[in-house]
């Protein structure tokens, strides 16, 4: 069956996970499964940079997907980066299988502050959202509440909500019609 | 929209090129790599990527700055962004100094990428509107070779079309460089006469007797070095049109011989005898005062009144500054591929220098400036820096500049700075290039001025 599997990458709070699992299903109205965790991404650590490589943790989620048509979102409490940039909340195969956010800088801790369990899964909830919608071939909205539009800080994380602006729903239906899931196969040939 | 605008990733290593790349293509961008200077310059010579990231070290083969020069080779205005991975002054200073747009050390804060990218596409999406924009203006504004969108001048073309197919005198005033001749030849081919002769003269380039035989022609003999019969201008124009320029300047002598042309359609050739007969529209035009120029008795008022038939005043440039942007593309359109340049447009700094400059020469020095602009252009676009000898004093002017009394150095460098600034609208970069100095200098005395940094 075609969908999204979420994994963690070591541990992650089980109310995180079920957020992020049903508010993919409910944006993108398609299965989604939440895999075995697997260990902490220590594969990809930079000794330098202190950080985890985005791009290697997106390589080793790939097996991880229920099947080659379907898309897999790592799920991780480290920070990640990419050599250009000092951090990335996030980062995904645009219009390809994988995707992965870090709940690092998500955290209220992180800057300071007293911890915020539902502040984090309602952020964790809109990059989730966010960086699927890039492996369904969305790219940034100039809407600054809409989930696809691009955040580099909390602040603008916490202005977007969780539902899809209209132009990206729209584009959206349009891709899934353009690219049609197993499931839009089989019922069409049955 | 976005997508119009490719971007390549340079850089030998895979994790680099790939996540960059990755991350431009989340926002929408067309963006290809490659993992060599070399594949890079290859790639840019089958497509104009609108930026591009270049690393600076990149080992064997050439690196990040001769990558830049030679791209630089192949389209003259590309946005080059060098990035490195160690902050050196040295480093940063040889890139801007070879061209290039920006420099960032990375890793840097994904805000900042995002802005820096954002602001140069802005500017090309701007400048491309721009010039699509006016382009289409300009077809829609052209009356035979002549540009204008001012309400003066459409009047004119009203008239133009009105008294194309008639055959009255046509008297036509303007300062030089207004286009009187294309007036002219605007009348000539929108009627009638159109595939009859237009024959122009200019009668200030002649002397007296020269211009006599120059108009109506000459018999064998009939001065020294008449050696021929010779048939005149008026002749040649039977059945078009003759146009003579600069008619304030003719002598009184020729003033007779031409009001009874007008009169009669009738001259002599030169030392002829034979009475000849013509049937030539004559359009007539004049830089001087002649209302004034009767007045004082230099010219007579029966032949002004009769080249006075039809008056047509050609507003001077600067009254009607709002061609400017239109001429300025139709010049760069058609003196840039003369001159083998890949000149295709005007910045709007540049565009407003030229709007805000007077133009005694009117149109044709404005030809003359956008000529000059387009030798020194080094990219696609006409820049302000192309642009900054229109209006500026003379060098002897310039010499007698004089240090203004009871100011400090301090005081004197405060000034330059701020008024390089506004000159360049507060761009840090460019404001820098200007003084000769490079943009952390520049920081420095601004903080030390307490100047804004924007
Ligand atoms: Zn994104
Ligand atoms: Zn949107």
């Amino acid at each position: 069956m075609n969908g999204v599997t979420v994994v963690a990458l070591g541990r992650i709070e089980e109310t995180v996970l079920e957020a992020v699992t049903t508010v993919l299903g409910h944006t993108f109205q398609i299965p989604v499964r939440t895999a075995p965790a697997l260990p902490e991404p220590v594969f990809a650590y930079d000794q330098q940079r202190g950080q985890y490589g985005s791009v290697l943790v997106l390589r080793h989620i790939l097996k991880e997907r229920a099947e080659p048509a379907s898309k897999v979102l790592g799920v991780t409490e480290k920070d990640l980066f990419i050599p250009m940039l000092s951090f990335v909340l996030g980062q995904a195969q645009l219009s390809g299988p994988a995707a992965v956010i870090s709940l690092a800088r998500l955290r209220q801790e992180f800057y300071g502050f007293a911890a915020d369990g539902d502040l984090l899964i309602t952020r964790a909830m809109k990059e989730a959202v966010h960086e699927i919608g890039h492996t369904f071939g969305l790219t940034h909205c100039t809407d600054n509440r809409c989930p696809m539009s691009l955040s580099n800080t909390v602040q603008h994380v916490d202005i977007k909500g969780t539902d899809l602006c209209a132009t990206c729903a729209t584009l959206f239906e349009e891709k899934r019609r353009q690219y049609p899931t197993s499931n839009n196969r089989s019922s069409a040939a049955g | 929209m976005m997508t119009h605008w490719p971007i390549l990733v340079v850089d030998d290593e895979e994790v680099m090129r790939e996540s960059l790349a990755a991350w431009l293509r989340e926002d929408g961008y067309t963006v290809d790599t490659a993992n060599s200077g070399a594949e890079a310059v290859e790639k840019s010579r089958a497509t104009d990527f609108a930026i591009y990231f270049v690393d600076l070290k990149m080992p064997g083969g050439i690196d990040g700055i001769e990558t830049m020069m030679e791209i630089r080779k192949i389209h003259s205005d590309a946005s080059i962004i060098i990035v490195t991975a160690y902050a050196t002054v040295d480093t940063a200073i040889t890139a801007m100094k070879e061209g290039a747009q920006e420099y960032i050390v990375k890793p840097c804060n994904p805000e900042e990428i995002s802005l820096l990218v954002g602001r140069i596409i802005k500017v090309k999406n701007l400048q491309r509107e721009n010039s699509i924009l006016r382009k289409k203006l300009t077809k829609q504004y052209r009356f035979h070779d002549i540009i204008s969108k001012s309400p003066a001048m459409l009047a004119i073309f009203d008239l133009v079309r009105d008294v194309a197919s008639l055959r009255s005198t046509v008297l036509i005033q303007g300062e030089s460089g207004t286009g009187k001749e294309l007036i002219a030849r605007a009348i000539h081919f929108s009627g009638d006469r159109t595939d009859k002769p237009f024959i122009g003269v200019s009668c200030a380039a002649l002397a007296e007797t020269l211009l006599e035989s120059e108009l109506f022609g000459h018999e064998k003999g009939s001065f020294t070095g008449a050696s021929a019969q010779r048939r005149g201008k008026f002749e040649m124009a039977h059945g078009g049109t003759i146009f003579l320029d600069e008619i304030g300047d003719i002598s009184p002598k020729l003033q007779m011989d031409l009001l009874r042309i007008l009169q009669e359609r009738k001259f002599y050739r030169v030392g002829g005898a034979e009475e000849l007969e013509v049937d030539v529209r004559v359009i007539a035009a004049t830089n001087v005062d002649l209302e004034r120029a009767v007045r004082e008795g230099k010219f007579r008022d029966d032949l002004y009144y009769r080249l006075n038939v039809i008056s047509i005043h050609i507003p001077p440039l600067r009254n009607r500054r709002e061609d400017i942007p239109l001429l300025a593309d139709t010049f760069i359109e058609r003196i840039a591929p003369e001159l083998g340049k890949e000149v295709t447009g005007i910045t709007e700094g540049a565009l407003r220098i030229l709007m805000n400059h007077d133009w005694p020469g009117n149109v044709r020095e404005l030809e003359n400036a956008i000529e000059r602009a387009i030798v020194t252009s080094k990219t696609k676009m006409i820049t302000e820096e192309d642009c900054a000898f229109v209006g500026a004093p003379r060098v002897q002017e310039a010499q007698e500049w004089s240090v203004p009394k009871d100011m400090t150095l301090e005081e004197v460098e405060n000034q330059v700075i701020t008024a390089t600034l506004k000159r360049t609208r507060g761009n840090i970069s460019e404001a820098a290039g200007i003084l000769g100095i490079d943009r952390s200098t520049l920081y420095d005395r601004l903080k030390k001025h307490n100047l804004p940094r924007s």
